[in-house]
């Protein structure tokens, strides 16, 4: 296996502290998770100073961790393969097999790491003023390190077992963040159904993993030691030309079922725009940084299984890239229907997925990854935006129809960072946005899909109009009900009776308790500017909206893709015994590659034919040629996007033009349109009516009918024999033979009875210390026998 | 081997079990207290098994942590019924049993 050309290089990588140890980053907030339930009622700041500080340390151990893997990969010539930083310990054993724990530390892992630590970070610091005063304050910071524990663990897992920890933590700390107000019973349902739609999902990541261990773990084993379930072994297996092609394209199809679910892809997005209902600073986490991409960063981790499994770059279609096309038309449709803010912003992180997968699927990973990085800055502020208008303009409400408008002139930093962020998120030059979204759609036609490219820009079309919509709505025209400073009723009943909007029926609770710890914030109700809690966080994120995207700024140059050369695992055929790792100290590594393969410009055959000196980790990516001239063609689809849907909503909620106003209502293909997209699809029907009907109901009407009419006939039965003998019984020998004889016996006991009476005191306790001074007793008779 | 330090460790929890149960007069304390007193018994089990290297001490502990399981089942659904007809789960307001 180790045949070493005669020229080689000797590479050598450098490492440090923070990387070496960036496993520790997971277990920071872990502890601070433990110490908010013990101690975070009885702390100054009910356990939120716990939570934030374990995001601060996990940040700055991240940063760190990401400074010197820059120095590594700049330390490195141009083409060279980056050696991860693996650790890994004997978690647990079962049956001999060893499950280990540790770190797998890479370009991916980082930029993740960052990222979800960065917006964990600014997260709780915008909680803190948001949910104060909220009953179950300590709880939530607690779930919401959890949650970010979960998430951390997951990106720096070393195998299969330890992500499918960080994965399960993350679901059931979203169902304990979604149900956070868990007195409205709309919350809790919402909660439940993120949770049991996810694990539909999670069925598949156990399959896949099952299926992929049993299939790899013989050749990890031989050829580079580890074990089935490492993410370097498979990553170097599925490239190995080894694996056969029906158990990689199983175990690759059952877990991209699980990023279905945990991503929210069709047909398994259902559970996303319902995930609303939790408070607005657990929507921004879930629907950036954590939870929704995990299943992104799933596909982007183990690539190689997917590259081989769904033959990427090799047939029109494939699995992943159809899903992802689907969803990116299909939620961005849902989105021109909703009155929600929140949940045009759902729909919108939906069809965002849908580029991300779809980028994946076309073998486009950088620019997908890339845009996890910049859309997780952009929705995360937009979500936060609209957590500051329903905290400080609009009672509490999230419906734009009727309790926003006008909202610019009372909110100018929200509105500043909304059109930012908006801007980002529709493409536009040069916000983060165009960087990321332009490069997988020009990827996806650059790779042979041709037809996704151009759904790929029907999405871009529609994101651009659906946003734009959304913010005339909220920040332009007069403003109505709330954002006009109409006093709701509701709030003097302190939200006890019917809603529209149940999240802020549930806020409203919040809101209640406020009230009630002095702090009235809402002396006066019209709408004003939230406070610098909630301001600062918006404001960071907008820089970052506007500036992150310059990181891999492809149009300028290849000097700009700093991304792409930090973060793209390079695809090189790497001698198994040609890493040595006993140079240096702070696990320095020495990466011995022949002469030619370390100069710039080299491609490797990585992906295409099995590697024959040596093992593949990564395939190698194609990569497209930016040209202005496509960008400008997206560019002006956006623009177009924007300036129709402009048009289209001052015609149709300011000036009340007769031809659009009541379109839905007088023509009836369109209204049937409306009415299918209202209901999203059907498929909520179709879920819990149809399957979960078909299925359950069957069963327990069968199981009914056996218990009827089978059980209860033999029971039934021997009911009635038994009584006819029992009859007899009774007659005969009970009355005559026994009852004399137990009354003779009854006599002798009573009398004995009367003695021990006055130990049956009835005390619980006291029989207990009985119990245990005579088993005391006869501890003690049996050491003195024995001795 | 530590054998001594297990043993240890066991009688303590022993202890702190049997005087939870004497002493608390809160149902669900209670029950959490046998529980203490059942896992002293499964490192003593476990701590034995240890020693004399064979599994069957292993065996019988999981044996015990099924058993620990149905007994709390059976126990909360007591405490459950309790709550339920008294509103309370004092154990010094039962003596239902009294002779």
């Amino acid at each position: 296996m180790s045949v070493v050309a005669a020229e080689t290089a000797e590479v050598v990588l450098s490492s440090g502290w923070f990387l070496e140890n960036a496993f520790i980053i997971p277990i920071i907030p872990a502890v601070a998770f433990a110490l908010i339930i013990f101690f975070g009622k009885r702390m100054p700041m009910k356990g939120s100073e716990f939570g934030i500080a374990s995001m601060v340390g996990a940040l700055v151990m991240s940063v760190g961790a990401g400074y010197q893997w820059i120095q590594r990969v700049n330390g490195a010539p141009e083409e060279a393969y980056i050696e991860p930083i693996i650790r890994t310990w004997t978690w647990w054993q079962n049956g001999g097999i060893p499950l280990g724990i540790g770190q797998h530390i890479d370009g991916l892992s980082i930029v993740i790491l960052i990222v979800v630590a960065f917006i964990s970070t600014l997260v709780q610091i915008y909680s803190t003023e948001y949910l104060h005063g909220d009953r179950r304050y300590t709880h939530f910071f607690a779930s919401l390190t959890l949650f970010s524990a979960g998430m951390l663990n997951m990106v720096v897992a070393e195998n299969m077992i330890q992500l499918i920890l960080g994965w399960e933590l993350m679901g059931l700390c979203s169902f304990m963040l979604i149900g956070h107000w868990w007195e409205d019973g709309a919350n809790s349902r919402a909660a439940l159904k993120a949770f049991f739609t996810t694990r539909t999902g999670d069925i598949g990541l156990l399959v896949g993993t099952s299926v992929l261990y049993f299939a790899a773990n013989d050749w990890t084993q031989k050829t580079l030691g580890v074990s089935g379930f490492s993410i370097r072994g498979l990553s170097a297996w599925a490239l190995s030309g080894e694996p056969s092609s029906t158990a990689i394209t199983v175990g690759a199809v059952a877990l991209f079922i699980a990023a279905i679910g945990k991503s929210g892809q069709f047909p398994l997005h259902t559970w996303l725009p319902d995930a609303m209902a939790g408070p607005t600073p657990v929507s921004s986490l879930l629907h950036s940084s954590t939870m929704v991409v995990a299943g992104v960063f799933l596909v982007a981790r183990i690539f190689p299984v997917f590259y081989e499994g769904m033959n990427i770059y090799g047939s029109n279609v494939n699995f992943i890239i159809v899903i992802g096309a689907i969803t990116i038309v299909i939620a961005a449709a849902l989105a021109f229907v909703q009155t929600d803010i929140k949940k045009v912003l759902a729909y919108s992180t939906v069809s965002q997925l849908g580029y991300m997968m779809m980028g994946l699927g076309a073998g486009a990973w950088l620019p997908a990854v890339f845009h996890i990085f910049t859309h997780a800055f952009f929705k995360a502020c937009l979500f936060l935006a609209a957590g500051s208008i329903s905290h400080s303009a609009s009672h509490h409400s999230f419906d734009m129809k009727k309790d926003m408008g006008g909202l610019r002139k009372f909110m100018p930093i929200t509105f500043g960072t909304w059109i930012v962020s908006t801007l980002a998120l529709a493409g536009v030059f040069p916000f983060s946005g165009f960087f990321s979204k332009d490069e997988i759609i020009d990827n996806v036609g650059y790779a042979g899909y041709t037809i996704f490219m151009w759904v790929g820009l029907l999405g871009a079309f529609m994101t651009a109009a659906y946003m734009t919509r959304a913010t005339y709505l909220t920040f332009f025209g007069a403003p109505r009900g709330a954002a006009a400073g109409e006093h709701h009723d509701e709030h003097d009943a302190h939200g006890h009776d019917a809603h529209d909007d149940h999240d802020a029926h549930a806020t409203h609770d919040a809101h209640a308790a406020h009230d009630a710890h002095g702090h009235d914030a809402h002396a006066s109700h019209g709408p004003r500017e939230s406070g610098p809690l909630i301001t600062i966080p918006l404001i960071i994120l907008a820089t970052l909206a506007m500036g992150s995207g310059l990181l891999n700024a492809v149009p300028f140059g290849s000097e700009w893709e700093n991304f792409k050369k930090w973060i793209e695992p390079r695809g090189q055929v790497v001698s198994v015994t040609g890493i040595d790792h006993s140079a240096g100290s702070h696990g320095e590594s020495r990466v011995i590659q022949p002469e030619a393969r370390v100069t710039a410009g080299y491609e490797s055959d990585c992906g295409k034919k099995t590697p024959t000196d040596g093992v593949c980790y990564a395939p190698q990516l194609k990569h497209a040629k930016f040209k202005w001239s496509k960008a400008a063609l997206s560019l002006a689809i956006v623009a177009a996007g924007i300036i129709i849907s402009w048009f289209v909503s001052v015609q149709l909620y300011t000036r009340r033009n007769k031809v659009l106003v009541g379109l839905t209502q007088r023509n009836k293909l369109l209204g049937a349109g409306y009415a299918f997209l209202v209901n999203k699809y059907y498929l909520d029907v179709l879920y819990e009516k149809i399957i979960v009907r078909s299925i359950a109901y069957p069963i327990s009407r069968g199981a009914y009918w056996i218990n009827q009419n089978i059980l209860d006939g033999i029971v039934n039965g021997a009911g009635t024999g038994s009584k006819t003998i029992a009859g007899w019984v009774y007659r005969n020998i009970d009355q005559r033979v026994v009852d004399g004889a137990v009354n003779k016996s009854g006599d002798a006991a009573q009398g004995a009875g009367s003695i021990v009476r006055p130990v049956q005191s009835g005390k619980v306790n006291q029989y207990g210390a009985l119990l245990f001074g005579a088993a005391a007793i006869g501890a003690l008779v049996l050491v003195i026998i024995n001795t | 081997m530590f054998v001594n330090q297990f043993l240890m460790l066991a009688a303590i929890l022993f202890c702190i079990g049997v005087y939870g149960v004497i002493v608390r007069k809160n149902a669900v304390l209670v029950l959490m207290s046998i529980e203490l007193i059942l896992n002293s018994v499964n490192i003593n089990l476990i701590a034995f098994s240890l020693r004399n290297g064979s599994a069957d001490g292993h065996t019988f502990a999981l044996y015990v942590i099924a058993v620990a399981a149905a007994e709390v089942g059976v126990g909360l659904a007591m405490v459950l019924l309790m709550y339920r007809n008294r509103r309370s789960v004092g154990l010094d307001e039962l003596s239902g049993m009294k002779g």
